[in-house]
C-alpha cells in the first residue's frame, strides 16, 4: 500500500526528471507529493462535511461526559488524607451558635465589624490576635450603599501549633457580611478556635480570619499576608504570620440548622483547587452523614433516566459557565492565585426534611482540618483541571479536552482550506491583463490592522470609565450600565472595521483594481462581514492576487450565496472556466487523473518542479511541509484514496 | 576604604567588648571561698551566664543586688545565713580543689500567657587539658564520649542545640537560652587545625552518632563562616579568626525521644537521680516548645585565670501549654508537668536548686506557690531584675515530711495581653508564583528612646538566588544604611549565601530588610522525597546589645536605694540578646514526579515522531521513478532476471 510508485533503490538509473518520488517507509507525507495531494484534496473537497462532523462529535463528546458510566468516581489521591480513622469530637455547636448571636448583637450595635469584641473574644480563646485595616476607592459606587470608598478591618487570630516552627498554616475564614447573614459562620469559627486550642494534634498553625467586605477584605488580607499589591488597595501591614498557607476553607452559614452543605470551587479566572479538597469534603459528608451538593444540586442515583442525565448535564454546565465567568464565586477564589488550595462551604437551608445542626457541621470541619493538618506536602496529587457532573464523579482534563479539540480543529480546517486556495497559482492568460501584481503591498498594509486593533484595545480600556460620567448625566442609565453599554458600543463600531480596512487596503494597493473589485463585489451578498476572504485574514496578501477575487472579476454572474471557492468541488463543471488555464501544460507523462483531481492546487507542483511552482508574495508558503504533521493524522485513509486514484 | 576599615574595627571592638565581658563573667562565676558562697547563692550567675554574654559592670550590679537582697528581706536573713553557711562549710573541705564539679538547677518561670517555662541547666566543670599530647584517659564526671571528641578534633568550643518549636517572644518574653527551630551547631576549632573543613565534616558525623541526629546532613551547602555574629564564649576569645569557625543549621531536623536519651546519658547521674528524674519524654514532648542543648567551652578556674577548665553545660528548655495540659484547672505542679516529684538531689552534684520566678507575684496576686520557701534571691536576667524563690535540694528540709517535693503553682489571674519585648523579629516570604520572591525580615525596636545596633546574620541556601542589588534596609520609611555588610555569594551546589549586616535600629521603630530572590530549578535527583512540601531556609540570627529594662524603668526610683538611681541611664546597662527568626518554607518549581508514566509516554512519542521523520529525511535516497512498465516488459524482465541478464 505504501509503495505505490516506488522503485527499489538502485534498481534503475535515473533517467527522467519529471517525477520525483521517494522510498517512503513511514513518513512519506513529508515529501511525497502524491499523498499530499490526495490529502489536501480530501480536506478541501470534504471541508464542510468534516467540519460539521467535528462539531457534532465535539458536542456529543462533551455531552457524553456527564453520563455517569463514562465518568470516573472521585477517589482520594493524597495518601496523607487517605483513611478517615479519626473520630471527630467537636461538641460545642450550641455554644458556637450562642457566640454567633452575640456576634450579631455586637455587629448590629457597631453597625459594621465589631472589631474590639472579636479581638477580645479571640484572645480569650488563646489565639494571637491581629487586625488589618484596609481601604479601597472603588471605580463605581457600591451597589447598596452608594459609596466609592470602602474602608474596613480584618480580624484574624493565629492558633499556634505546639512544637511547630511557624512554617505552615491553614486558614479558616468567615466573611462578616452586612445584615443578618453569616453570623452563625463566625460563631462556628470561634467555637472551632476554642476547641482546637485545647487539642494537641495540630502540626500547622491555624489562622481564623473574619474578613469584612467579603472579597475586598479577603484580597486585602491576602495581599498583606504575601506583601504584594496587585489591586492598588491600601492596607496596613500584617503583624503576625504563620508561614506558607497550605489550604484554606471559607465558611458561609446563615441559619442555625441547615439541610445541606454546598461546595463552591470556582475561583478567580476559573481557577480550581486541587480535586482532593473536593474529595475530602465529599468523604466527610459521607462519613458524618450530611447532605452535600455542588452547584446547589444534589446528587441523583437515576443516571440512566433522562431526568437524571439532564441533571448531571446541568450541574456540569453550571460549573463550566461559572468558570467561564472568571469571577470568584466565594471568598476562597482569591486564595488560588497564591497557590493555596481553597474552597467555600455554604450552608443551605431549604425545605427538605433532613436537618443538620451546627455540631455536625463543626465535626465535619474538624475532620477536614485534621486531615489537612496531616498533610506532609501541599495538595498536588490529584487533578487541578476537572469538571464535576456530581460530587462523586469527575471529568478530568484528559477527557474533556478531546471535545474541545474537536471544536478547535474546525478552525484549523477552515484555515487550511483557505490557505490551500491561496497556494493555487494565478491564471496566466495570454493577454496578461490580469497578472500578479508583484508590487508588494508594503508595510503599511500590515500596519493598518495593527494600529486599528491597538486603537480598539485602548478604546476598550479607556473609554468606558471616561464616558461613564458623561453617560450618567445625559442618559437615564446607572454607572455600571454605562460601562457595559460603552463597551458594547466600542465592539459594535469594531464590527465595521474589517470591511473598511479592506477598502482602505484595496484602495492603496491598486486603484484600477479597486473599481473592478468593487464592481465585481457589488453582486455579492454579505460583503460587510467580509471575513470569508482570505486576504483579510492574511494581511500580507494583496487582494488582487487572490483567485477568488479574480474569479469574481471574471464571473460577476456568479450565483448568489456563493461565498467560498471550493477548489476541489466534486462538480468540476462549475469551476472549469476558471481553472482550465493552469491545468498542466507540460506534463507530458501525466497520468490520466479523474477530472476533479485536476483542480487540485498542487497539481502544477507535481507537473512542474522547480521554477514553475508559483509562489505568492507575502505568504510564508514556500512548501507545504508545515502541514505534514497535521496531515499525518489522516495519512492512512488518504493513502488508500491516493492509491485508488493513482493506481492506474 | 578607610571608612570601611574603621567600621570594621569599630565592629570588632564592639564584639571584643562583649566577649571580654563574658570571659570576665566566667571568672566571676568560679570564685572560691566566701566569694564562692555568694556566687553559689547567686542564681543570676548561672542564669545570666546562660545567656552566653554579660558585661563586666554587671558584676558590680550583681553584688549590689546581693546586698539589696539582704536589705530587702531582713526577716529572711536566717534562711539566707543558713544557705550561705552550707557552701561556706563545704569550702574548706574543697580546699584541695576537686578537679571536677557538677551543678544542677531548674528555673521555673510562670509566663505572662499562663504557660509555664521550665529551664534545666546541668554544668560539669573539669580542670584538665584536652589539647595536650598525652591523651586524657581517666574520666569521672565529664562524659568520655565528648571528651574524646574535643581532643580528637581539637575543638575549642562546641555549641549544639536541638529545638522543636518556635520561641514565641511576643507571648513568652526572651528565653534564657535562645535556639532556632531544628538543629544548630557551631564550633570553634583550635588554631592548630589545618584542614578545618575536613575536621568539621568528621566532627558532624561523629556528633550525629552521639546525639542520634541527622547532623551528617551538614555539608558545605549549609555551612557558613560568620565573620562577626558568633564569637567564642569561653576564654581566649581575643583571637577571633573566623576561619576556625563553622556554623550550620538544619531547620528541618525533628527532635524527639531518640535525641533526648543520649543527651541524658551525658549527665553524671543519668536520669536516675537529681533533677534529671523529671526528664521523662512522654511529658517533655507534650509541650509547646522543647529545646535541648550542649555547650562546651574552656573557662577560667579562678579570678586570675591561671588555670583553665572545661565547662560542659547541658540545658533543656521546655514550655508547657496551659490549655492542652491544664484541662481547665489553672494550676501547675511538678507532677503535672513531668509526672514525677523530686526526692533527692544528684549525689554527685555540689549544688542542686530550683528557682521559681516570683517577680510578677510579690504579694501572691498572680499565682499561689506551695510549699512556700523562705529563701529568696534576686538577679538581673536579660536586663530585667527578677526575684526568685529558691529550693535547695541538698537540704533535707526542702523535701518536708513526705520526703518528696512537688511544687504547685496555682494561677489566680487571667492571662494578659501580648508582650512588647524590646527586640523581636519576624521573617516571611513575599510574593506569589514560583519564579521569584522576596524575603522580608522585620526587626522591632520597642525601646521608647534608645537606638541600638544589631547584627543580622542570614544564611540562605544556594537554590534561592539572592539578588543582592535589591537589598534594602528601611526604618521609619527612610533608608537605613548598614554600617557593616559582609556578603559571600553562593556557589551552586557548593555553598550558601552568607549575609551579615550591622544595622542601627532607631528607637520605637520597625526596620525592614528585604531582598529579592529567584528560585532555581533543581536537578531531578536533588529534590527531596517530598518536594511539594517545600524547602527550608534556616532562621536569621539577630545578635544585639539591648538597653536594659532596668535602666529604662524610670519609676523604680522609689524602690531602689538612692545612690543607685542618680544616673538614670548608664551606658553599660545593656544586655546581650540573640534572637532567631522563623525558618522559611519555600516552594521551588517542582516537576510532577507522580507521573513518570506520562512523562515516559510523552518523551517516547516526541522522540519517535521527531527523530523518526528527521532520520527519514536525512537517510532516504531520492531516485527517478521508472514509469510503470507494461505487462510484457515486466514479464520480460523477470525472465531476464532469471537468466541473470540485466533487465531492460
Amino acid at each position: 500500500m505504501h509503495c505505490v510508485c516506488v522503485l527499489p533503490s538502485g534498481s534503475s538509473e535515473p533517467r527522467r526528471q519529471d517525477r520525483v518520488t521517494v522510498d517512503n517507509n513511514n513518513m512519506g507525507l513529508l515529501s511525497d507529493p502524491n499523498r499530499r495531494r490526495a490529502l489536501l484534496g480530501l480536506l478541501t473537497r470534504l471541508n464542510a462535511p468534516i467540519c460539521v462532523v467535528c462539531y457534532m462529535a465535539g458536542v456529543a463528546w462533551f455531552m457524553g461526559l456527564a453520563f455517569e458510566p463514562f465518568t470516573l468516581r472521585t477517589y482520594m489521591s493524597e495518601n496523607a488524607m487517605g483513611s478517615t480513622m479519626v473520630e471527630e469530637r467537636f461538641p460545642a455547636g450550641e455554644r458556637a451558635l450562642a457566640t454567633g448571636r452575640e456576634f450579631a448583637a455586637h455587629k448590629k450595635k457597631t453597625g459594621g465589624m465589631p472589631v474590639d469584641w472579636l479581638v477580645r473574644t479571640m484572645q480569650a480563646r488563646g489565639l494571637e490576635v491581629f487586625t488589618q485595616s484596609f481601604s479601597r476607592t472603588l471605580p463605581f459606587p457600591d451597589e447598596n450603599k452608594e459609596r466609592y470608598m470602602v474602608k474596613g478591618t480584618n480580624v484574624y487570630g493565629i492558633l499556634r501549633a505546639p512544637r511547630a516552627p511557624r512554617t505552615e498554616a491553614l486558614v479558616l475564614s468567615a466573611p462578616c457580611s452586612p445584615g443578618d447573614e453569616n453570623n452563625q459562620a463566625v460563631g462556628l469559627l470561634l467555637g472551632l478556635a476554642q476547641y482546637f486550642r485545647n487539642q494537641i494534634f495540630l502540626a500547622k498553625d491555624v489562622i481564623f480570619l473574619v474578613n469584612e467586605h467579603d472579597l475586598i477584605g479577603m484580597q486585602a488580607w491576602l495581599e498583606g499576608y504575601h506583601h504584594t499589591n496587585t489591586t492598588g488597595m491600601d492596607w496596613s501591614p500584617l503583624q503576625g504570620r504563620g508561614g506558607s498557607i497550605q489550604a484554606a476553607l471559607s465558611l458561609e452559614l446563615s441559619s442555625d440548622i441547615i439541610t445541606s452543605l454546598d461546595l463552591v470551587l470556582e475561583g478567580l479566572n476559573g481557577q480550581l483547587p486541587n480535586l482532593d479538597l473536593a474529595n475530602l469534603f465529599y468523604a466527610f459528608c459521607q462519613k458524618i452523614g450530611v447532605l452535600c451538593t455542588i452547584q446547589g444540586k444534589l446528587q441523583r442515583n437515576d443516571w440512566d433516566s433522562v431526568s437524571g442525565y439532564s441533571h448531571a448535564v446541568q450541574t456540569m454546565m453550571l460549573m463550566v459557565m461559572k468558570q467561564a465567568s472568571g469571577r470568584p464565586w466565594g471568598d476562597h477564589g482569591l486564595f488560588l492565585r497564591y497557590h493555596i488550595e481553597a474552597a467555600t462551604i455554604k450552608g443551605i437551608n431549604s425545605f427538605r426534611q433532613y436537618k443538620t445542626d451546627a455540631t455536625t457541621i463543626g465535626r465535619l470541619l474538624e475532620g477536614m482540618y485534621r486531615k489537612l493538618n496531616n498533610l506532609l506536602e501541599r495538595l498536588h496529587q490529584s487533578y487541578f483541571f476537572y469538571l464535576m457532573p456530581s460530587l462523586s464523579h469527575f471529568v478530568s482534563i484528559g477527557y474533556y479536552m478531546p471535545a474541545f479539540g474537536l471544536l478547535a480543529v474546525i478552525l484549523l480546517l477552515r484555515a487550511l482550506d483557505l490557505w490551500v486556495q491561496l497556494m493555487t497559482p494565478p491564471p496566466r492568460t495570454e493577454d496578461g491583463v490580469i497578472d500578479i501584481e508583484q508590487s508588494s503591498p508594503g508595510v503599511l498594509s500590515v500596519l493598518t490592522p495593527l494600529v486599528i486593533s491597538h486603537l480598539t484595545g485602548v478604546a476598550l480600556y479607556m473609554l468606558p470609565v471616561r464616558f461613564q460620567e458623561m453617560a450618567v448625566e445625559h442618559f437615564p442609565v446607572s454607572e455600571t450600565e454605562a460601562v457595559v453599554l460603552t463597551a458594547i458600543a466600542v465592539y459594535t463600531a469594531g464590527l465595521a472595521l474589517p470591511h473598511n480596512t479592506h477598502r482602505l487596503l484595496a484602495g492603496e494597493g491598486d486603484g484600477a483594481g479597486l473599481a473592478g473589485a468593487e464592481a465585481g463585489r457589488g453582486a455579492l451578498p454579505g460583503r460587510a462581514v467580509g471575513l470569508h476572504r482570505p486576504h483579510q485574514l492574511l494581511p500580507g496578501l494583496h487582494p488582487g492576487s487572490h483567485p477568488g477575487a479574480r474569479g469574481r472579476l471574471r464571473h460577476t454572474s456568479r450565483p448568489k450565496g456563493f461565498v467560498g471557492f471550493h477548489l476541489g468541488h466534486p462538480q468540476p463543471g462549475l469551476h472549469a472556466p476558471l481553472f482550465r488555464v493552469f491545468l498542466p501544460r507540460a506534463t507530458g507523462n501525466a497520468r490520466q487523473l479523474p477530472g476533479w483531481l485536476g483542480a487540485l492546487p498542487f497539481r502544477h507542483l507535481a507537473g512542474h518542479p522547480g521554477p514553475r511552482a508559483v509562489r505568492l508574495s507575502g505568504l510564508p508558503t514556500d512548501r507545504p511541509v508545515g502541514l505534514s504533521l497535521l496531515a499525518a493524522l489522516l495519512e492512512h485513509p488518504l493513502l488508500e484514496v491516493d492509491a485508488s486514484q493513482a493506481g492506474l | 576604604m578607610a571608612a570601611r576599615r574603621r567600621l570594621v574595627s569599630a565592629l570588632l571592638v564592639f564584639l571584643c567588648a562583649s566577649s571580654v565581658f563574658s570571659g570576665a563573667e566566667s571568672q566571676e562565676a568560679t570564685l572560691t571561698g566566701g566569694h564562692r558562697a555568694a556566687a553559689v547563692d547567686d542564681p543570676p550567675t548561672d542564669t545570666e551566664r546562660a545567656e552566653q554574654a554579660a558585661e563586666q559592670p554587671a558584676v558590680e550590679e550583681r553584688r549590689w543586688e546581693a546586698t539589696e537582697v539582704e536589705e530587702a528581706t531582713p526577716d529572711e536573713a536566717a534562711g539566707e545565713k543558713q544557705d550561705t553557711s552550707a557552701p561556706g562549710t563545704a569550702a574548706p573541705s574543697s580546699a584541695p580543689q576537686p578537679k571536677d564539679d557538677f551543678q544542677e538547677e531548674l528555673v521555673v518561670r510562670p509566663l505572662h500567657s499562663g504557660d509555664i517555662y521550665a529551664s534545666f541547666q546541668f554544668r560539669t566543670l573539669w580542670e584538665t587539658d584536652f589539647t595536650r599530647e598525652n591523651k586524657v584517659s581517666h574520666y569521672r564526671l565529664f562524659p568520655k564520649s565528648l571528651g574524646q571528641v574535643i581532643s580528637k578534633f581539637s575543638v575549642r568550643e562546641l555549641h549544639i542545640s536541638f529545638t522543636q518549636g518556635y520561641w514565641r517572644t511576643m507571648q513568652w518574653g526572651q528565653p534564657f537560652l535562645p535556639s532556632p527551630p531544628g538543629a544548630e551547631l557551631w564550633v570553634w576549632f583550635q588554631d592548630s587545625v589545618t584542614d578545618v573543613d575536613g575536621t568539621w565534616k568528621e566532627l558532624t558525623n561523629v556528633l550525629s552518632g552521639i546525639f542520634c541526629a541527622s547532623l551528617n546532613f551538614i555539608d558545605s551547602t549549609n555551612t557558613v563562616q560568620p565573620s562577626a555574629s558568633f564569637k567564642p564564649l569561653g576564654i581566649g576569645n581575643e583571637a577571633t579568626d573566623h576561619r576556625f569557625l563553622r556554623y550550620a543549621t538544619l531547620p528541618r531536623e525533628i527532635v524527639c525521644t531518640e535525641n533526648l536519651t543520649p543527651w541524658k546519658k551525658l549527665l553524671p547521674c543519668g536520669s536516675k537521680a537529681g533533677l534529671a528524674v523529671l526528664l521523662k519524654s512522654e511529658k517533655l514532648f507534650h509541650s509547646s516548645f522543647h529545646s535541648q542543648a550542649v555547650h562546651i567551652r574552656p573557662v577560667c578556674e579562678d579570678r586570675q585565670c591561671k588555670t583553665t577548665s572545661w565547662e560542659l553545660r547541658q540545658t533543656l528548655n521546655v514550655v508547657f501549654d496551659l490549655y492542652t495540659s491544664g484541662q481547665g484547672k489553672r494550676e501547675w505542679s511538678l507532677f503535672k508537668m513531668f509526672s514525677r516529684t523530686l526526692t533527692e538531689a544528684c549525689p554527685l552534684a555540689s549544688s542542686s536548686k530550683i528557682y521559681i520566678d516570683v517577680t510578677d507575684n510579690p504579694q501572691g496576686e498572680q499565682f499561689e506557690l506551695s510549699p512556700a520557701t523562705a529563701l529568696l534571691s534576686q538577679a538581673v536576667v536579660l536586663g530585667d531584675r527578677r526575684t526568685f524563690s529558691v529550693y535547695d535540694l541538698t537540704q533535707q528540709i526542702t523535701f518536708g515530711s513526705v520526703r518528696s517535693l512537688n511544687l504547685l503553682i496555682r494561677w489566680k489571674s487571667t492571662e494578659g495581653d501580648m508582650l512588647r519585648p524590646l527586640l523581636h523579629a519576624e521573617r516571611y516570604v513575599a510574593g506569589y508564583g514560583l519564579q521569584t520572591g522576596e524575603i522580608h525580615t522585620l526587626m522591632y525596636n520597642n525601646h521608647p528612646y534608645r537606638s541600638f545596633p544589631v547584627l543580622l546574620l542570614d544564611s540562605v541556601p544556594w537554590y534561592l538566588r539572592l539578588y543582592i542589588h535589591t537589598l534594602t534596609v528601611t526604618s521609619k520609611g527612610k533608608d537605613n544604611k548598614p554600617s557593616y555588610i559582609h556578603y559571600q555569594p553562593s556557589k551552586d551546589r557548593l555553598r550558601p549565601h552568607l549575609l551579615e549586616m550591622l544595622v542601627q535600629l532607631p528607637p520605637n521603630s520597625v526596620t525592614e530588610v528585604t531582598v529579592q530572590f529567584e528560585r532555581a530549578l533543581l536537578k531531578w535527583t536533588e529534590y527531596t522525597p517530598d518536594p511539594n512540601h517545600g524547602f527550608y531556609v534556616g532562621s536569621s540570627v539577630i545578635s544585639s546589645l539591648v538597653p536594659s529594662i532596668v535602666a529604662m524603668d524610670t519609676n523604680s526610683t522609689l524602690k531602689r536605694p538612692l545612690f543607685s538611681s542618680f544616673f538614670p541611664c548608664k551606658e553599660e546597662s545593656s544586655f546581650f540578646v540573640r534572637i532567631y527568626t522563623e525558618p522559611l518554607l519555600v516552594n521551588l518549581p517542582t516537576p510532577d514526579f507522580s507521573m513518570p508514566y506520562n512523562v515516559i509516554c510523552l518523551t517516547c512519542t516526541v522522540v519517535a515522531v521527531g527523530y523518526g521523520s528527521l532520520y527519514n529525511l536525512l537517510t532516504r535516497s531520492f531516485q527517478i521513478e521508472e514509469p510503470s512498465p507494461g505487462l510484457a516488459k515486466r514479464i520480460a524482465n523477470i525472465i531476464r532476471k532469471m537468466r541473470g541478464v540485466p533487465p531492460l
